[in-house]
């Protein structure tokens, strides 16, 4: 090991504070949330218990708290299920190349950019003018995809450049068609990268705010009821609700992290295998 | 060729209902008349002159564009010197990615909570109040914490420096490592080496983190609205007001405005990088 360069402590303090800012703040209230019944919003804590999260589950208290959350949860399955297909097509078509590729590309990574409250009041006033009612399962939908598929589809550009294409070439002079080539050699071999595809676009379906705030209609996703409650409700139940939320995205990236590693060793051995 | 066309349709259906479709109503309502009860289809001018007519269209364009440069003036220093620790003195692979991964999680939760998360650090009581007084360092708490310009900034930073992060890491991850040993054997100095060689080399990556972050900033509305409490303005603010009185055709000009605003802003920043020679 060499001697660290100067710059190497203040670099790792600054690290090191950076994500004390990061997760600081999310520690505050996962802590609180678990603040005693006559506790309020900022600390000291006055006493430990789970009241919060019992209020939770009681309607009258603060709104449509159940359903909102299984709305988002089946919201974000589906959103994670069609990112995966609709960008996993996609990667595959522009790998071979066709005629407008790069409008395409450029269309898609422009739907990233443009200003969420835009798209938004457009999706809705879209669904308004051709006299559609606005849904979850339908606008709710589309302003969602509209902000996965590009990081998808950015995923797949990334994944397919570094795509070592002599595995098909042997598949192929083995005699295999092209859907086996593909179900066979190259899903395989970047099965951990569309768990990481999927990943994506549960969680940010899952969190989506901007897009959704005049997409939904009239049943809210989670993130709309929580921003409901930031001007309501003044009891440590909005942290309950935050800690719960927060548990669900860690409990979906611990699983996808899981599977992921588990897909690059056997990928990795399957290919040792095969020299 | 078909399979190519096939492949791509279900991309082109979503981009064309939920990105091109949208735009274009909003275009086209930009130019509808208005009352108190209903959009009347028309084209008239005064949805737009009244927009550039009005001085408050001027104040609140001023104050997008402070909360824009100073995000990015934060995200850009805090993200670069992040990007730099990880890329070049974290010195395993799997240090490095379990490191970045640490950065990137909270990414993949819901900003409306990493908001909220503020209000018991920064409230009056929260914890940096309680903490200085206690410290003897503050009498009153400061009123400015939260539910201020300062706030706005302070969340903007906190939810989108990951987006500077990731680029300008991946710019310094693909710097062929003997560069910079050749700038060190010709006697340059570390900052030297830095100027010269490392930041006009992260270039694209810094270009693609502005983009993200200045768009994002641009069209925010939910951050300004939350962490200001209601008293600061943005276009995405001001916009989100003219809806709620259903001047759908006025937010709809606004939004015509804010598109080619930020599109004039990613136009140049795009000279800098070729997006597909990144990833």
């Amino acid at each position: 090991m060499t001697r660290r360069s100067k710059s190497f402590y203040p670099l790792l303090v600054f690290f090191i504070l950076f994500v004390i800012f990061l997760y600081g703040p999310m520690f505050a209230i996962i802590t609180l949330s678990f603040q005693g019944p006559d506790g309020g919003l900022t600390f000291p804590m006055n006493g430990v218990s789970m009241h919060w999260f019992e209020q939770l589950f009681k309607p009258q208290r603060v709104g449509d708290f159940k359903g909102s959350f299984l709305r988002s949860l089946w919201l974000a399955s589906i959103v994670m299920a069609l990112t995966v297909a609709i960008s996993l097509a996609a990667g595959l078509a522009f790998r071979k190349g066709f005629k407008g590729a790069s409008i395409i590309f450029y269309l898609t990574i422009s739907s990233l950019i443009v200003p969420s409250i835009l798209l938004t009041l457009g999706i809705g006033l879209e669904f308004d003018q051709m006299g559609l009612e606005s849904n979850w399962y339908t606008s709710g939908l589309g302003a969602h995809l509209s902000w996965t598929l590009p990081f998808g589809l950015l995923i797949m550009f990334a994944v397919f450049n570094r795509f070592d294409k002599s595995y098909e070439e042997a598949a192929r002079d083995m005699g295999a068609k092209p859907h086996q080539v593909l179900q066979h050699v190259v899903i395989p071999i970047i099965a951990p990268s569309l768990v990481g595809v999927g990943l994506f676009g549960f969680t940010l379906s899952f969190d989506e705010f901007a897009r959704s705030l005049l997409a939904m209609g009239v049943h809210n996703s989670l993130p709309l009821e929580i921003f409901g409650m930031t001007t309501t409700v003044t009891t440590p139940t909005l942290y309950a609700l935050g800690t719960l939320t927060t548990a669900v995205s860690f409990l979906i990236i611990g699983l996808s992290f899981a599977l992921i590693g588990y897909l690059r060793h056997r990928r990795n051995s399957r290919l040792d295998k095969a020299g | 060729m078909m399979t190519r066309y096939l492949q791509i349709t279900p991309l082109l259906l979503v981009l064309g209902l939920f990105f091109i479709g949208p735009i274009l109503i909003i275009s086209i309502v930009s130019f509808w008349d208005y009352n108190e009860f209903s959009l009347i289809p028309d084209f008239v001018w005064t949805n737009y002159q009244e927009l550039f007519g009005s001085q408050v269209t001027y104040t609140i364009y001023l104050n997008t564009f402070k909360f824009t440069l100073l995000t990015w003036l934060c995200t850009f220093l805090i993200g670069f010197s992040v990007a730099y620790f990880l890329a070049f003195h974290v010195r395993s692979l799997s240090w490095q990615m379990a490191l970045f991964l640490l950065c990137t999680v909270p990414f993949l939760t819901s900003n409306i909570i990493r908001m909220i998360a503020w209000i018991p650090v920064l409230g009056r009581h929260g914890l940096v109040n309680s903490g200085l007084q206690t410290a003897g360092i503050i009498d009153q708490p400061l009123d400015w914490l939260l539910y201020s310009d300062f706030a706005v900034v302070l969340a903007f930073v906190h939810l989108y420096t990951l987006f500077m992060v990731v680029p300008i890491f991946n710019s310094m991850m693909r710097i062929d490592r003997s560069l910079i040993e050749a700038a060190y054997d010709a006697g340059a100095s570390g900052w030297q080496t830095l100027w010269q060689i490392i930041l006009p080399l992260c270039k694209p990556g810094i270009a693609i983190g502005s983009i993200f972050v200045i768009t994002l900033v641009m069209g925010d509305f939910v951050t300004v609205q939350t962490m200001s409490g209601g008293q600061s303005a943005s276009v995405g603010v001001a916009m989100n007001n003219k809806r709620a009185l259903l001047q759908y055709p006025a937010a709809a000009a606004d939004a015509m405005v804010l598109l080619v605003t930020v599109l004039i802003i990613v136009a140049l920043l795009m000279r800098a990088v070729n997006i597909r020679k990144e990833l």
